[in-house]
């Protein structure tokens, strides 16, 4: 079985996370780069299945800069057996369509049984690219899933919605997205780091998965207008001697809140 | 029939029993602000059909659909709707159900896709989705570069609300399968009882708590003042993780964003991730007993003490002023 897991690389969450003013890109420079931690938690649900499937072949997937190599290695540090890297200058600012129809195109070339993905980005906070993946691709998505069990033709699992949870399946091909209910991903060890120089990582740009970035080809999101909200100052702080609890009161009502 | 020229197609999220969704007076109050709402509603009842109208869709589109089959046959009704009302967008609400609809339908009438959206505009070139990003520190305008945009408006950030519609036009969709490939859905259970309180998204008082509150157990003082104020509950991820409370409470990067009047963090540390999801709120109390917590940089009041001692107190002091 051929799984492809899609990591993301995006701006750490616990540094200064910053968009340029002039071309409303994330800003590179600002802060430091980590693989999505919910990419890493899809690799681990492959990975999972591979411990105990050995005809399963996991490859990790990402559409980032060139200079994301160490990022793409660290998905094969922790255990994918391939990579393949979209990098295309080209593809700088690639909105949600040209980002889907990138990445459907490479898996399948690829030709993938099952796609694994997380359920929301960090950064972007789209949570659509699964299901335009299965739209592109003709298979079955079933996203949200807080559960997942996966056969030799099908998967299945929970699938969390906004009024509850529901039990979901679909036959292969399939494309699922997983929410971080699901266990975070094992550490690379050195046996992994060492192992993920030689793993094949196989770099492709778009002329190779003959897709256009033509603005003219087909619809895109643009950015029109961006601005920088000023951060928020601190107000008030009291230690606790007792009062504090009446303190607060007067806050809410001088202010309306009760 | 003909629809209005500046028609703009919503569809209704409908919940398990067929009822229209929380959502839907904000997608159709949007839509509102911007041209005449059309409103779909698929595999619903006439409560729904009664709900789109009240909340202003003066043309309402019905349709059956396979509630065992996921998703595909929600976007086969949309294509069908779009093919007809030939809008100048479609508002889909930001849900988990509403984004997987919205990505294969974007993909499949080739549509510019802006998701998360807390409102939207019209200049002369047509309609602009706003949004807010990466926690709230950017406000980013997004439009398409031709065509009709599919828009996800994120739940709980409009406030605007449009005129019900007394004698709507309801219309029966004859939808063509397009035999993609589904996945079958079971039952929907519900992941906890009903409540009285008011829904997290779109709440306009939020009382969250975190891991400080120390278990389940006494996870209930967070509920209790909720209670006292009137609020919503919400909660930190380690709380959530802990066990303390269902993930639905979550606050912040990858839970729910919230920009109440009032947010009181009981027990939360304030990470970078929990503050992204609640720094936008009018006014942040927070207590907490460690006076460096990053919570400190971003309250309007803060209290650095023990939320088992100070809470009880505050929860009997806002009770004794209501007598
Ligand atoms: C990719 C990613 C996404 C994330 N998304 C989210 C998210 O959406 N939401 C979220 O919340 N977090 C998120 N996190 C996790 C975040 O980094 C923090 O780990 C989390 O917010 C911490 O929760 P907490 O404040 O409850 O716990 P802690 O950081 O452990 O803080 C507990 C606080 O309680 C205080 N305390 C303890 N006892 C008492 C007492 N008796 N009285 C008063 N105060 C007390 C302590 O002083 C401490 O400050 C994410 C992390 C990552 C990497
Ligand atoms: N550029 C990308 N490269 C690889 N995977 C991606 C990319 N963008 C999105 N994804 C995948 O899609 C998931 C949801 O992303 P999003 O729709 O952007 O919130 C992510 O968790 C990834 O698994």
């Amino acid at each position: 079985m051929k799984i492809f897991v899609l990591v993301k690389e995006v701006p750490d969450t616990y540094g200064d996370r910053k968009l340029s003013l002039e071309t409303g890109l994330a800003d590179r420079s600002a802060g430091d780069v980590v693989l999505d931690e919910i990419t890493e938690r899809a690799l681990e649900v492959a990975l999972s299945y591979a411990d105990k499937n050995s005809d399963a072949e996991v490859t990790a997937l990402t559409m980032a800069p060139a200079s994301s190599t160490a990022s793409v290695r660290r998905a094969l540090a922790i255990g994918a057996a391939s990579a393949v890297h979209i990098a295309d200058e080209q593809l700088v600012g690639a909105d949600l369509g040209l980002t889907a129809e990138v990445l459907a195109a490479a898996i399948r070339r690829g030709g993938a049984d099952l796609v694994i993905t997380g359920n929301l980005s960090t950064d972007g906070s789209g949570g659509v690219i699964p299901a335009m993946l299965a739209e592109h691709l003709g298979y079955a998505q079933a996203t949200a899933l807080s559960t997942v069990e996966i056969t030799a033709d099908s998967v299945s699992g929970t699938r969390a919605t906004d009024a509850g949870s529901q039990p979901v399946s679909a036959p292969l091909p399939a494309v699922i997205s997983i929410t971080e209910a699901l266990p975070d991903a094992r550490f690379p060890n050195f046996k992994g780091i060492m192992a993920a120089k030689k793993k094949p990582l196989e770099v492709l740009s778009l002329a190779d998965l003959d897709v256009s970035a033509d603005p003219a080809a087909a619809p895109r999101s643009i950015m029109t207008a961006i601005s920088e909200k000023p951060p928020r100052a601190a107000g008030v702080k009291i230690v606790d001697e007792g009062d504090a609890a009446d303190q607060l009161v007067d806050f809410l009502v001088q202010n309306r809140l009760v | 029939m003909s629809y209005p020229e500046n028609s703009i197609l919503v569809l209704v999220d409908v919940d398990p029993s067929g009822a229209a969704a929380g959502s839907t007076a904000a997608l159709i109050g949007a839509a509102s602000t911007v041209g005449t709402p059309v409103a779909l509603v698929v595999g619903g009842s006439q409560a729904a059909v009664d709900a789109a109208a009240a909340a202003g869709a003066s043309v309402v589109l019905t349709a059956d659909a396979d509630a065992t089959a996921l998703t595909v046959p929600i976007v086969d009704a949309l294509q069908a709707a779009a093919a007809r009302v030939r809008s100048d967008a479609v508002l889909i609400s930001n849900s988990i159900t509403g984004r997987d609809v919205a990505g294969r339908f974007a993909v499949r009438t080739k549509s510019a896709l802006c998701v998360d959206a807390i409102g939207v505009s019209r200049d002369d070139e047509g309609i602009i989705a706003h949004h807010s990003v990466y926690g709230g520190s950017y406000l980013v305008d997004a439009a398409p570069t031709f065509g009709t945009p599919v828009i996800t408006v994120r739940q709980g950030a409009v406030d605007a609300r449009g005129e019900a519609v007394g004698s709507p036009v309801v219309e029966a969709l004859e939808v063509t399968p397009s035999g993609a490939p589904a996945a079958t859905a079971g039952p929907v259970e519900a992941v906890e009882v009903a409540s009285s309180r008011p829904e997290l998204r779109g709440a306009t008082r939020v009382v969250a708590g975190g891991r400080g509150l120390a278990s389940k157990e006494k996870f209930v003082l967070v509920e209790q003042l909720a209670d006292a104020l009137g609020a919503a509950v919400g909660a930190s991820r380690a709380a959530v993780d802990a066990g303390y409370i269902p993930q639905s409470h979550q606050v912040g990067q990858t839970g729910v964003s919230v920009s109440p009047q009032l947010y009181v963090a009981l027990g939360i540390s304030g990470a970078i991730q929990h503050r992204a999801g609640m720094q936008t709120s009018k006014t942040i109390v927070a207590i907490n007993k460690d006076a460096d917590a990053p919570i400190f940089e971003v309250a309007d009041f803060g209290i650095v003490g023990d939320v088992f001692s100070v809470v009880p107190q505050l929860i009997a002091a806002l009770e004794a002023r209501k007598k």
